[in-house]
């Protein structure tokens, strides 16, 4: 059936992905050989030549010729870029100048040795890190690398060769590579260079051979390097065919789980895990389960290693709580459908398990249904697996370590030592109860290896002082006997469960704060109202729960880059904001101690969100080493929030916006309106005007014609108003409206605009009523005379012929009141505010004004830092208040002296 | 009336053109156009016209450099139209020399009432040592201020400044020319001495002195002594 050849629809989709990723970044080539003087450097120049000869650009970012003349005479020819000097503890080492071959942009870069470690004080840790990062900029790279140094080999090749290889390239980087060439070379050949002299120095050559150059490892090396170049032939092919919807072996849609532990053996695990997982294509999981004996400080950060490794080799890491392991990792594994989970086998039972319910793996597979096990072997056991089980949770317990046992053998001293005081009054049998209260005390305070202890040192000094005969460990009594060896038992059970309750609180009031803590986190920055706040609430929160200095930092407003909000704690010189900028590129975490910029005072997390990266929040910790996982984890879970509630203030903003431009476009809208009215009606008394003074042979009289002329000034007058009024709101709206504040007699302006009013005025009686001492007021002249003429021209607008008019003028407290009150209509309280919205008007009033001016006259007053309001008077008629600001004295004067 | 007095109006729209000509004719005066303000100077300096009117907006040069160009050779009473109503392209144009200043639109009996002040200052010897305006009287030749027949006393200041508004009677003179012919070319920017003389001297003068009828402000701009 054609629908059964068709791709999964998410195979395709990851496949155009991989292809689009691979389109925008620079393509990656991998010489590949079994070990070193194979000719990787010598093909992969000779490949370089060839495509400079056909015009490409083509530079060295960094070449190991290791001094052999055949490889170096391809260099003639090539552009090199110099490499950069890097001094660490007093000597110059050599690197590659990643910011020169960034800022060069070439087409291709040749950078030989992928593996290598960058000298500290670098951009990154590892020159695998500094090609991604080429790539990402768009430039091609050939590079070197020899199979042992591939992550998953490692122990294969320790296996072998007995060898630990320290310099490792994670797997992934095999997945980016667009091509792999093998450099292929027969054992016999290479050693025979070997003695040649050409792949190391003579006085090395011996040591070689005899070593690393076994032909054993090397025919071990060479199979794994052609596996390697296979399985990837293999997934080019199956990529292919997923393209071209070829029929083909479809993976099933397997998802493994690997089981992690404190232990060494986890690393292989992992390993191997990720082999199988990228053999079956599958995506992979790495669990850590926590139990409730709490790990020691070096399980817990030999766990984060183990993380560590599982994320760079593509895993996804998960910490889960249960006490029972295997039913907490089927629940997980039937949760995420994992089709195939893997574990360690354990060597050696290192617990003697009086309720046994079998083997963890045994029933793991028992209950596993159609999940399949994998178990897989692991090393030789080691200490640190059994240091796991010590009950030393170091955020809870005050005693860890030796000073727990210390202080539980003193406690055993010191009961014992008032034992002996109550002995001869209440019995040796109490003295075994007061033992076992200080045992289970030990248990409470000091945890359970403290307990057993004091449960063995309390029943020894039992027998040994208190039951007959004394100062022997030999008992007399059978009863006695029996009664020693119960008092052992229960001191032992009670002592482990009591320990074992202490830490189950201790963990749920952990687990309750840090809860808490998030809970706070995601509350706060819910209730914040706006970004300001959200990211003052999120500094605040990450640097009290982290005892940590933080930062925030948002793209820039209508700009490249980044920069730091003002609420952060952190202080930021440009390096770091470089950190910052970087992973805001990247989208990777930096700084302390990651592999990318470690020498950053802090560590740069990217705000993840589903729509992008949102911005980066820095975290400077007050303590300077690692986070533990579950702390870190919950730092992560702190990030997440934070960037969810970051891409919600943003959405908000831009919602904001947009309700504001909606505002503005109903206001046009509405001023369109009232314009096109307001313009006609004037218009069409001007053109009806003209129009008939035109006409011929109307025969109008003179005082028709007077008329008609007189209409058409006042038309056109009332045109000149509405132009005036628009541009003044434009002015205002638009911001550009620049105050020129100079020191103006009020009483002046008063004068000025009620002398343009005047002809209004004339059909009403008008007081003005000022202080005659009035100080000078720092105002716009212009402007404030503006208002009072529309005050004045609304009180004319809306009172009969015959009113009264009164202005008043006075300083009250600092300011400078103006009030401006007619006799007219009352306006209806509930307009009394709503008449200074544009365009608004009172309900059956008739149109006068272009319903504009009230709405200038308040911004502009405004705009002086003052208010405007209205009110009905109680004695009746409406009054306009007008308070400026006299926040300065006036100037003094001076008389002229000419 | 102002019969013969030649004008010459220098104004980019053929409409104003054509309404100034039809007025001004039927005013008695005789009038020239020039559309644009290079015409408009070497029109100027061949007619010697008796007044000009200029508008600020010219397709050429702009209308302030017209009128620096020509106050190089001439002081003919300049009136300006313009359609720029902030008050410091006034300023600028006052400064610059102009007479007078008109925003459009304007009513023509406006602007035929300061052509008239403006001409009467052009004419040599117009100016009278005798002022009167209402029931003030001055008599600049004695310093002698009366109202109603009855001596004000007025301050040097205050007396610098009405005889310079006497001076200027129906102009508008900008704060900076005041303050720099009473006060001295230092204090142009105290503006604020104005505000408190021209309040005393209204206080001494005028009838009314909240609706000042004899010292008017312009405001933003200046100040101008009805005529």
């Amino acid at each position: 059936m054609f629908d059964e050849q068709r791709p999964n629809p998410d195979e395709l989709l990851a496949s155009i992905q991989k292809q689009e990723a691979q389109a925008e970044r620079g393509k990656l080539k991998i010489f590949l050989g079994m070990a070193a003087g194979v000719g990787k450097t010598y093909a992969m120049l000779l490949e370089a030549r060839q495509l400079k000869a056909e015009g490409i650009d083509v530079v060295i970012g960094y070449i190991e010729t290791h001094s052999r003349r055949d490889t170096e005479l391809l260099l003639g020819g090539l552009e090199l870029i110099p490499r950069q000097q890097v001094e660490y503890r007093g000597a110059w080492l050599e690197e590659m100048d990643l910011e020169a071959v960034l800022e060069r942009r070439p087409a291709l870069v040749l950078v030989d040795e992928l593996a290598h470690t960058n000298a500290p004080g670098s951009r990154h840790a590892k020159r695998h890190q500094d090609v991604l990062d080429i790539l990402e900029a768009g430039s091609d790279v050939y590079t070197t690398v020899n199979v042992q140094h591939f992550e998953s080999r490692a122990d294969a090749v320790r296996e072998i060769t007995g060898i630990t290889i320290h310099e490792t390239v994670p797997d992934t980087l095999l997945e980016l590579a667009n091509d792999i060439e093998l450099i292929d070379l027969t054992p016999e050949e290479l050693r025979k260079r070997l003695f040649e002299g050409k792949v190391y120095t003579p006085e090395r050559v011996n040591v070689a051979a005899d070593n690393f150059f076994r032909v054993g490892n090397l025919t071990a090396l060479r199979m794994m390097a052609l596996r390697l170049t296979a399985e990837r032939v293999d997934h080019q092919l199956q990529d292919y065919m997923e393209l071209k919807r070829i029929a083909g072996p479809w993976k099933s849609g397997e998802r493994l789980m690997v089981a992690i532990g404190p232990g060494p053996f986890s690393a292989r695990l992992i390993r191997w895990t990720r082999r199988m997982a990228y053999n079956l294509e599958a995506p992979w999981l790495a669990v850590f389960v926590e139990s409730s004996h709490p790990l020691s400080d070096e399980a817990r950060a030999t766990v984060n290693r183990h993380f560590d490794l599982a994320r760079s080799l593509g895993a996804e890491v998960l910490t889960v709580a249960g006490d029972d392991v295997p039913d907490t990792l089927l629940h997980l594994a039937r949760r995420r459908n994992i089709t195939q989970i893997i574990i360690g086998k354990p060597l050696t039972k290192r617990r003697i398990k009086l309720f046994n319910r079998g083997s963890y793996v045994e029933r793991l597979i028992h209950d596993s249904g159609d999940i399949d096990v994998y178990v897989v072997t692991g090393d030789e056991p080691s200490n640190e697996s059994s240091k796991a089980a010590l009950p030393t949770l170091p955020r809870i317990d005050r005693h860890s370590g030796w000073r727990g046992y210390l202080l539980a053998a003193g406690a055993i001293g010191l009961i014992t030592l008032a034992d002996l005081l109550i002995v001869p009054i209440a019995g040796y049998q109490l003295v075994g109860l007061t033992d076992l209260l200080a045992v289970l005390l030990v248990a409470i305070y000091l945890g359970r290896g403290p307990a057993l202890l004091a449960a063995v040192l309390s029943a020894l000094s039992w027998n040994y002082l208190f039951i007959e005969p004394h100062l022997t460990f030999q008992i007399s009594l059978p009863q006695d006997i029996a009664l020693l060896l119960l008092y052992f038992v229960i001191a032992l059970f009670a002592g482990n469960l009591t320990a074992r309750l202490r830490i189950r609180e201790q963990q749920a009031q952990y687990n309750a704060e840090r809860n808490l803590a998030l809970f706070t986190l995601t509350h706060e920055t819910a209730g914040a109202v706006d970004m300001d706040a959200v990211l003052t609430t999120a500094v605040e929160q990450v640097g009290r729960v982290f005892d940590a200095e933080v930062a925030v930092l948002l793209p820039r407003v209508g700009g490249d880059g980044i920069v730091a909000h003002p609420s952060g704690s952190l202080t930021m010189d440009e390096k770091e904001e470089g950190v910052a900028n970087w992973v805001f590129e990247h989208g990777r975490v930096a700084g302390r101690n990651t592999d990318t910029l470690p020498k950053a005072s802090a560590r740069y997390y990217p705000l993840h969100t589903p729509s992008g990266i949102v911005g980066v929040i820095g975290i400077r910790r007050h303590a300077t080493e690692r986070l533990p996982f579950d702390q870190e984890s919950l730092l992560e879970t702190f990030v997440g929030q934070i960037a969810l509630a970051v891409e919600r203030e943003m959405l908000d903003e831009a919602a904001e916006q947009a309700a504001l431009l909606r505002e503005s476009e109903r206001l046009s809208a509405a001023l369109l309106n009232s314009i096109s009215h307001e313009l006609r009606t004037p218009i069409a008394s001007i053109r009806g005007g003209a129009d008939s003074l035109l006409q011929p042979g109307t025969g109008l009289g003179d005082d028709a014609r007077r008329q008609l002329t007189h209409d058409i000034l006042d038309a056109s007058e009332r045109l000149n108003r509405l132009v005036e009024n628009l541009l003044d709101m434009s002015r205002l709206e638009s911001g550009r409206l620049h105050l020129k504040q100079e020191w103006c007699d009020v009483r002046e302006i008063i004068g000025v605009a009620a002398n343009r009013l005047s002809s209004c005025l004339m059909e009403r009686s008008l007081t003005i009523d000022s202080q005659s001492d009035l100080p000078l007021v720092k105002l716009d002249f212009v402007l404030i005379e503006q208002v009072l003429v529309n005050l004045l021209d609304n009180a004319c607008a809306y009172t009969p012929p015959g009113t009264h008019i009164r202005i008043q003028a006075r300083e009250l407290n600092g300011w400078c009141e103006l009030t401006i009150s007619n006799d007219g209509p009352p306006i209806p309280t509930a307009d009394l505010e709503r008449i200074f919205d544009k365009f608004y008007r009172v309900p059956g009033q008739v149109i006068t004004g272009t319903g504009l001016g009230l709405s200038i006259s308040r911004g502009l007053v405004e705009a002086h830092g003052g208010t405007l309001t209205a009110e009905n008077q109680p004695t009746g008629g409406v009054r306009f208040t007008l308070r400026l600001p006299m926040p300065d004295e006036p100037p003094t004067v001076r008389e002229a002296t000419q | 009336m102002s019969s013969g007095a030649r004008v010459l109006v220098i104004d980019d729209e053929v409409q104003i053109r054509r309404f100034l000509r039809i007025s001004l004719e039927a005013n008695g005066y005789e009038v020239h156009e020039a559309a644009a303000g290079l015409d408009g100077i070497s029109r100027a300096a061949q007619l010697r016209p008796d007044l000009i009117i200029l508008d600020m907006g010219l397709p050429d040069i702009d209308g302030l450099e017209v009128l620096r160009r020509l106050r190089e050779w001439t002081t003919t009473p300049t009136i300006i139209l313009s359609v720029r109503d902030a008050d410091d392209d006034k300023v600028a144009a006052l400064d610059a020399g102009a007479d007078d200043y008109l925003t459009k639109p304007f009513s023509l009996e406006e602007l035929m009432a300061r052509m008239r002040v403006t001409q009467r200052h052009a004419l040599p010897g117009s100016q009278s040592h005798l002022f009167k305006a209402g029931d003030i009287a001055v008599d600049l030749s004695r310093r002698l201020v009366t109202r109603n027949g009855e001596a004000v006393k007025l301050t040097p200041t205050e007396y610098a400044l009405l005889r310079l508004l006497i001076q200027h009677a129906g102009r508008v003179l900008t704060h900076k020319q005041i303050l720099r012919e009473v006060w001295g070319p230092e204090y142009v920017e105290e503006t604020h001495y104005l505000r408190v003389y021209f309040a005393q001297l209204r206080q001494k003068l005028e009838e009314n002195p909240s609706l000042p009828a004899l010292i008017l402000t312009e405001p933003g701009v200046g100040y101008r002594l009805a005529a």
